[in-house]
C-alpha cells in the first residue's frame, strides 16, 4: 500500500453529503409501489394486563381498510424474535411478534391494520375495540426482585441472566486495603433517537416465493437468517436491501416484531407492506437502554494503587430479552474497570425483566455506564485518600507495556468471555488532554463562584471496543473502462461508509477515488456479510477490502505479464501500471478484458480499544440547578485515523449526545407503566446551540497489532467517559455545598435537589 | 401521527368566519399560526369537523400605536413582535420576551391570537397580556366585546371564549417612558415551554420609591397571573437586593405548582422566587 499521498489519513469530504445535501437521497419513507398497502400498529396502551377481547369489525368495515391481524392469526404459537448473542438462561425471556393473551409493556403490538394509506389505517386504530384486564406493573429493582408480580409466571423470577466479571481475587484485596470507597449510582433509561424512525418496506414475490425486505439498517446479513428462519424460507429466497439510513446508534435496525409483521403481511396478502414509525411510537417500541443500578465498592491502599473491585450492577431491560438486551449488561461488568489497572475483580450484573419497553444496545453499551460508576468511585477515592485526583488516576492508568492487558473474564460466556486491551499508552492521552485542557490554569476556578455561578472542572479516561466479530466480505470488480467496483457487507447508517471504505480501496489498489464506485450493504450483492455496529465497519470492512485487494493485484500481475510475456514476479505495480524493468508497461484498463474479479473475507474475534480521556469545565447556577458546559476536550487514540473529518465527526457528534444523557434525555414511566414521553417535547435532545464549546483532539500513535489495518474502531469517545466527567465537575464546582451527584440525568431538579439536601443537613 | 380528516374554511370576512364557527355547533376549531393545533391534532388529541383559517380576514394583522394604548392584531406573528421598533418603544418587555418563545421558525408563524385562544399555562404572551392590563377585543355571532386579560383564562388550556367568537386584536396600555422592568424565564432548553416565567415592572416616585408594581407569573401555575402579595410588598420600598430576596420568597409563597416530567413543585416553587429576585435586579439595573 502507498504511504505517501494517501487518501487514508486525509481529511476528504463525504462522498455521499452530496446527494443528500441535494435532496437526491433515498429513504424508507420515500419508496413506493404500485397496490401498496400501509401497515400501523394498534400498541397496548396498559403496562401490564391480559387481553380478553379484541373487536375489530368496526375498523374492518372503514372504507380503505383491507385488513387486520392479531396474534390469532399467527398459528398455535406465537413465534419469538431469536438472539443474536445467546445465553443458557434467557430463551423463555424472548420477545413474541405480537402480543396475544398477556401485554408485558406500554407499545406492545397487539394488532396490525392494513389499509390503503397511514391515515385511514390511523382512523382505524381508534375503531378496534380491545378489553384488558390491567395487571399491576412492575418497573423498579425493588418490586421486579420482590418476584410476587411476574411477567413470566412459569419461570418463578423475574431475574433472566446474573453476569459474573471476575479476576484475581477481590474478597482478598478487600481484605488488605486501606481504604475503601463504595457507593449506589445510577444511569436512567435512554434511547438512541436516529432522527430517521424505523420502517420497512416488505414485498413478496408469489410466483419464485422470494421475499424484499427494504429498508435494512445495521446487520442485514443476520437479519435476512432471522426472517429467513422465521418465515421458514430458505435463506437464499430472502433479501435484505439497504437504502439511505438516518442514524442507527445501535437501536435502529436490529430485528423487531414490525419487521415480521410486515413480511409476514407481504405474504399473507401478496401486497406490497410499507411501515414508518412516527415518533410517538418510537419512543415506546424501539430499543431503550442504559437503565442501571450499581451498588459497588473499589479497594485501594494508601498510596492510592487500586487494589480490587466488586459489587452488583442491576440493569432494567424491560419486558423480552431482544437480540442484544444482554449486550449492554455483560458490557457494563466486563468494561467498568476501563483503562485502570484492577487486577482483582468481582462484579455482578443481573439482568431483569420489567414492565417497560425491552432494551438493546446504545452508543458504547454498557461502557458509558460502566464509566460513569467507575469514575465517581475514583473521584471519592481521591477524596477519601486526600491524594490528588488526576495523580491518582494517572497512577493507575495502563501502560504500553502491559499490552496486552486481561479485563475480567464475563461468565456465562457469550463467546467473548475473555478480551485484552490491545495497545496503547493511557497515560499518554491522559497527560494531552490535561495539556491541552489547560488545566492547572483552570484549576484555579474550580469550586470558584463568579458572577454567581460555581465553576468546576474534572477529568476521565475511557476505553472504548471495536471490531466486533465474526467476519465481513466483500468483492471487487475491474470494470470494462479500468475502473473498480466495491461490493461490501459492511452497511451506512449514516457514519461516512462511502467514503471510507473507497480511501481504503483507492489506497489498496493505488487508483484515484473517482475510479471507484461503491455498492454496500445489501444481501443481493454479496453471499455473505455482516454489517455496521460495534465500531467494526472501518475494521473488518476495511481489513476485507485490503485482501480483496492484494489479489486483485495479483491477478492484475499474473494479466499483465502474459500480455508483456515476461514473469509476473518481475513487474512492479504502480499507481494503476504494471511497470518491468524494460520500460514497458500495462495499466490497469488494458486488462478489463479478463474480468478480474476477486473476493475476500476477512475474520477476527479480537476486538480493539480505542481508548482516551475527556476533561470538561461546567458552570453550576445553585439556584436554578442550571449547568452550562464552558469547554469539553476529549483526547483519543484510535490506533489509525483513515479520515480526520469523518473521525472528528463521530467524535463530536458523540459527545453531544452524550450531553443529552448527563442533562436532559429521560424516559419516565408513571406507575402504572405508562410511558411519560410521547414527543420531542419531552424527550429534551440535545439543540444545535446547547453545547457549543467541544473539543476533540484525535492520535494515531499506537495501532492495534490484531488487525493488518492498524486501525481501531472509533466514533464513541466523546460519549463513554461523560457521565462520569461532567458528574465529577459539578461535584467539583459544588464542593462547598458536599455534594454527590451519583444519579442521572444530571436535570436541573435534580442538581437543585442535591443543594438543598446539602444545604439542610449543613 | 397523521392528521384526521376534517374540512377546511378560508373565510374573506370576519363575519363570514365566526358564521362558519357558529354553525358547526362547537365542532369546528379557528386556525391562526397552527403551531399548537396541527401537532394536537396529529396526535388525535383533538378531532375538529372543521378548521375556519383566519389567513385571509382582513385587518387583523397590524400593530397600530396609539396615544394610550398599542393595539396588536390577532394574526400579528411573533416575528413582527420581535422586530417592531414602535413596539418597543412603548412596551419594550413585548419585544424583549420574544426570544424565549419557541424557536424562529415558530416565530415566524405563530400568532398572538392564536396563543391567547390556546392557553398554554406555559406560553409568554398570556401571562404578558395579564401583567400588563391588556384587554381582548373578540367577535362572535351575539356581537364583540372586549375582555380583561385576566379574565380570559380560566384554566390549563381553557378560556371563556364562546366556541364561536374569535380574537381580534389584544390592546395593551402605553407604558410611561421610565418604567422599570426585567422578564425572566426559565427553561430546559432555549425555546422549550417554561419551567417558570416573570414578568415584573414598577415605576419610581418622586421620593425614589416603587410604585405600580405588577408581577406576573407562567409556567408555575394553571392561568397566568398576577402575584398581589409580592406586589403589594414591593410598592412603596426603595428597590434594594434585600427587598427583592424578600419580595422572591412572598412570591414563591403565592404560588402551588403542579409537578411533571421536567420539574417537582417545591422546584417550581423555589424557581419562581428564583425568577421574581431576577427580574426586579434586572428591572432596577
Amino acid at each position: 500500500m502507498r504511504t505517501v499521498n494517501t487518501y487514508i489519513g486525509s481529511p476528504v469530504e463525504r462522498i455521499e453529503d452530496q446527494r443528500f445535501l441535494t435532496g437526491t437521497g433515498e429513504y424508507v419513507g420515500d419508496m413506493s409501489r404500485e397496490g401498496m398497502w400501509h401497515a400501523v400498529f394498534l400498541r397496548s396502551p396498559v403496562g401490564h394486563g391480559r387481553i380478553l377481547k379484541i373487536d375489530a369489525s368496526a375498523a374492518l368495515a372503514l372504507e380503505g381498510v383491507r385488513a387486520v391481524l392479531t396474534g390469532d392469526d399467527m398459528g398455535e404459537d406465537v413465534p419469538t424474535i431469536p438472539f443474536r448473542r445467546p445465553n443458557p438462561t434467557i430463551g423463555p425471556f424472548a420477545q413474541p411478534i405480537i402480543g396475544r393473551g398477556k401485554v408485558r409493556y406500554f407499545g406492545e403490538p397487539i394488532a396490525v391494520v392494513l389499509a390503503d394509506s397511514q391515515e385511514i389505517a390511523e382512523d382505524a386504530l381508534g375503531l378496534i375495540d380491545v378489553e384488558y384486564e390491567q395487571l399491576p406493573a412492575v418497573l423498579d429493582r425493588e418490586t421486579c426482585f420482590a418476584d410476587k408480580v411476574l411477567l413470566f409466571e412459569a419461570q418463578k423470577s423475574n431475574v433472566t441472566s446474573v453476569f459474573n466479571a471476575q479476576k484475581g481475587s477481590a474478597d482478598e484485596a478487600f481484605a488488605k486495603a486501606d481504604v475503601v470507597v463504595k457507593d449506589r449510582f445510577y444511569t436512567q433509561r435512554q434511547t438512541a433517537t436516529p432522527m430517521e424512525t424505523r420502517g420497512l418496506l416488505a414485498e413478496w414475490d408469489e410466483k419464485n416465493r422470494r421475499l424484499r425486505v427494504s429498508g435494512a439498517a445495521k446487520l442485514p446479513f443476520f437479519n435476512r437468517k432471522t426472517m429467513a428462519d422465521m418465515m421458514k424460507l430458505p435463506e437464499e429466497a430472502v433479501d435484505y436491501i439497504e437504502v439511505d439510513v438516518g442514524g442507527g446508534f445501535g437501536a435502529r435496525g436490529e430485528f423487531y416484531p414490525e419487521d415480521f409483521l410486515c413480511a409476514f403481511a407481504a405474504r399473507k396478502f401478496n401486497k406490497p407492506i410499507k411501515w414508518v414509525e412516527d415518533r410517538r411510537e418510537h419512543f415506546t417500541a424501539i430499543g431503550h437502554s442504559r437503565e442501571c443500578e450499581a451498588q459497588v465498592e473499589l479497594a485501594l491502599s494508601k498510596d492510592g494503587t487500586i487494589l480490587g473491585m466488586r459489587g452488583d450492577l442491576y440493569v432494567n431491560i424491560g419486558a423480552y430479552v431482544r437480540p442484544n438486551g444482554m449486550t449492554p449488561v455483560r458490557n457494563a461488568a466486563q468494561f467498568m474497570t476501563g483503562p485502570y489497572r484492577v487486577p482483582n475483580i468481582d462484579l455482578k450484573a443481573h439482568a431483569f425483566v420489567s414492565n417497560k419497553t425491552p432494551a438493546g444496545t446504545y452508543r458504547g453499551p454498557g461502557r458509558y455506564e460502566g464509566c460513569f460508576f467507575m469514575e465517581r468511585l475514583m473521584e471519592m477515592a481521591a477524596d477519601a485518600l486526600q491524594m490528588d485526583r488526576v495523580a491518582l488516576r494517572r497512577k493507575n492508568l495502563l501502560t504500553n507495556t502491559e499490552m496486552p492487558y486481561p479485563l475480567a473474564t464475563v461468565l456465562p460466556s457469550d463467546g467473548r468471555a475473555e478480551t485484552n486491551c490491545d495497545s496503547g499508552d493511557y497515560r499518554e492521552t491522559f497527560d494531552r488532554c490535561l495539556k491541552e485542557f489547560h488545566w492547572d490554569e483552570k484549576a484555579k476556578l474550580d469550586g470558584q463562584q463568579v458572577d454567581g455561578r460555581y465553576h468546576g472542572i474534572a477529568i476521565a479516561s475511557f476505553i472504548e471496543g471495536g471490531a466486533s466479530g465474526p467476519s465481513e466480505a466483500c468483492k471487487l470488480e475491474l470494470e470494462a473502462d479500468g475502473s473498480v467496483t466495491l461490493y461490501i457487507g459492511s452497511s451506512s447508517i449514516g457514519q461516512g461508509v462511502e467514503t471510507v471504505m473507497l480511501q481504503i480501496t483507492a489506497d489498496a489498489l493505488e487508483l484515484p477515488m473517482d475510479r471507484l464506485r461503491i455498492y454496500h450493504g445489501s444481501t443481493d450483492l454479496l453471499k455473505e456479510g455482516w454489517g455496521s455496529y460495534g465500531s467494526r465497519a472501518t475494521v473488518m470492512g476495511g481489513s476485507a477490502i485490503m485482501m480483496a485487494a492484494e489479489k486483485m493485484l495479483d491477478r492484475f500481475r499474473e494479466e499483465a505479464a502474459k500480455r508483456l510475456n515476461v514473469d509476473p514476479s518481475s513487474l512492479t505495480i504502480a499507481e494503476g501500471v504494471a511497470r518491468h524493468a524494460d520500460g514497458r508497461s500495462v495499466p490497469l484498463a488494458e486488462v478489463a478484458s479478463a474480468k478480474i474479479v476477486t473476493e475476500a473475507k476477512y475474520t477476527s474475534w479480537t476486538p480493539t480499544y480505542t481508548y482516551g480521556a475527556g476533561a470538561v469545565h461546567v458552570a453550576v447556577d445553585a439556584d436554578t440547578g442550571h449547568v452550562q458546559v464552558l469547554e469539553y476536550l476529549v483526547v483519543d487514540d484510535v490506533g489509525r485515523i483513515i479520515n480526520p473529518l469523518t473521525l472528528h465527526g463521530q467524535v463530536m457528534g458523540a459527545a453531544v449526545q452524550g450531553f443529552g444523557s448527563v442533562f436532559s434525555e429521560e424516559l419516565a414511566y408513571d406507575d402504572q407503566g405508562t410511558l411519560l414521553v410521547g414527543s420531542l417535547a419531552d424527550y429534551l435532545l440535545p439543540l444545535a446551540t446547547d453545547y457549543p464549546h467541544i473539543h476533540c483532539i484525535s492520535t494515531d500513535n499506537y495501532p492495534t497489532p490484531n488487525h493488518p489495518i492498524g486501525a481501531k474502531g472509533a466514533g464513541e469517545g466523546g460519549i463513554i467517559p461523560i457521565g462520569g466527567v461532567v458528574a465529577n465537575a459539578v461535584s467539583s464546582a459544588l464542593k462547598s455545598f458536599g455534594v454527590a451527584p451519583n444519579i442521572l440525568p444530571l436535570s436541573p431538579n435534580r442538581i437543585w435537589d442535591l443543594v438543598q439536601a446539602a444545604k439542610r443537613k449543613a | 401521527m397523521k392528521l384526521p380528516t376534517f374540512d377546511y374554511h378560508a373565510p374573506t370576512s370576519l363575519a363570514e368566519a365566526v358564521a362558519l364557527l357558529a354553525a358547526s355547533e362547537g365542532s369546528a376549531r379557528p386556525i391562526a399560526g397552527g403551531q399548537s393545533l396541527m401537532p394536537v391534532m396529529a396526535f388525535r388529541l383533538a378531532q375538529p369537523s372543521a378548521l375556519v383559517d383566519l389567513r385571509h380576514v382582513p385587518g387583523l394583522d397590524s400593530i397600530e400605536v396609539l396615544a394610550k394604548e398599542v393595539k396588536i392584531g390577532a394574526m400579528v406573528r411573533w416575528r413582527m413582535i420581535e422586530e417592531s421598533r414602535e413596539l418597543a418603544r412603548v412596551v419594550p418587555v413585548l419585544a424583549a420576551a420574544m426570544e424565549h418563545v419557541a424557536h424562529y421558525q415558530i416565530r415566524n408563524r405563530g400568532t398572538v391570537g392564536g396563543s391567547l385562544a390556546h392557553a398554554d399555562p406555559a406560553a409568554e404572551f398570556p401571562a404578558l397580556a395579564v401583567a400588563c392590563d391588556a384587554v381582548i377585543d373578540v367577535v362572535g355571532s351575539k356581537g364583540a366585546r372586549a375582555i380583561k386579560a385576566a379574565d380570559l383564562f380560566t384554566g390549563a388550556l381553557e378560556t371563556c371564549l364562546a366556541d364561536d367568537e374569535i380574537i381580534t386584536a389584544v390592546r395593551v396600555p402605553v407604558w410611561p417612558k421610565r418604567r422599570r422592568w426585567g422578564f425572566q424565564e426559565f427553561a430546559r432548553r432555549r425555546g422549550d415551554f417554561a419551567i417558570a416565567g416573570i414578568v415584573a415592572f414598577y415605576d419610581l416616585d418622586q421620593q425614589g420609591l416603587i410604585t405600580q408594581a405588577h408581577i406576573g407569573v407562567f409556567g408555575a401555575t394553571d392561568i397566568p397571573r398576577r402575584l398581589p402579595n409580592a406586589e403589594a410588598a414591593l410598592n412603596g420600598q426603595e428597590p434594594s437586593e434585600a427587598l427583592f430576596e424578600t419580595v422572591g420568597d412572598v412570591a414563591s409563597g403565592e404560588v402551588n405548582p403542579q409537578s411533571d416530567i421536567h420539574a417537582s413543585r417545591d422546584y417550581r416553587r423555589s424557581l419562581v422566587g428564583t425568577l421574581t429576585k431576577r427580574a426586579l435586579a434586572q428591572a432596577a439595573k
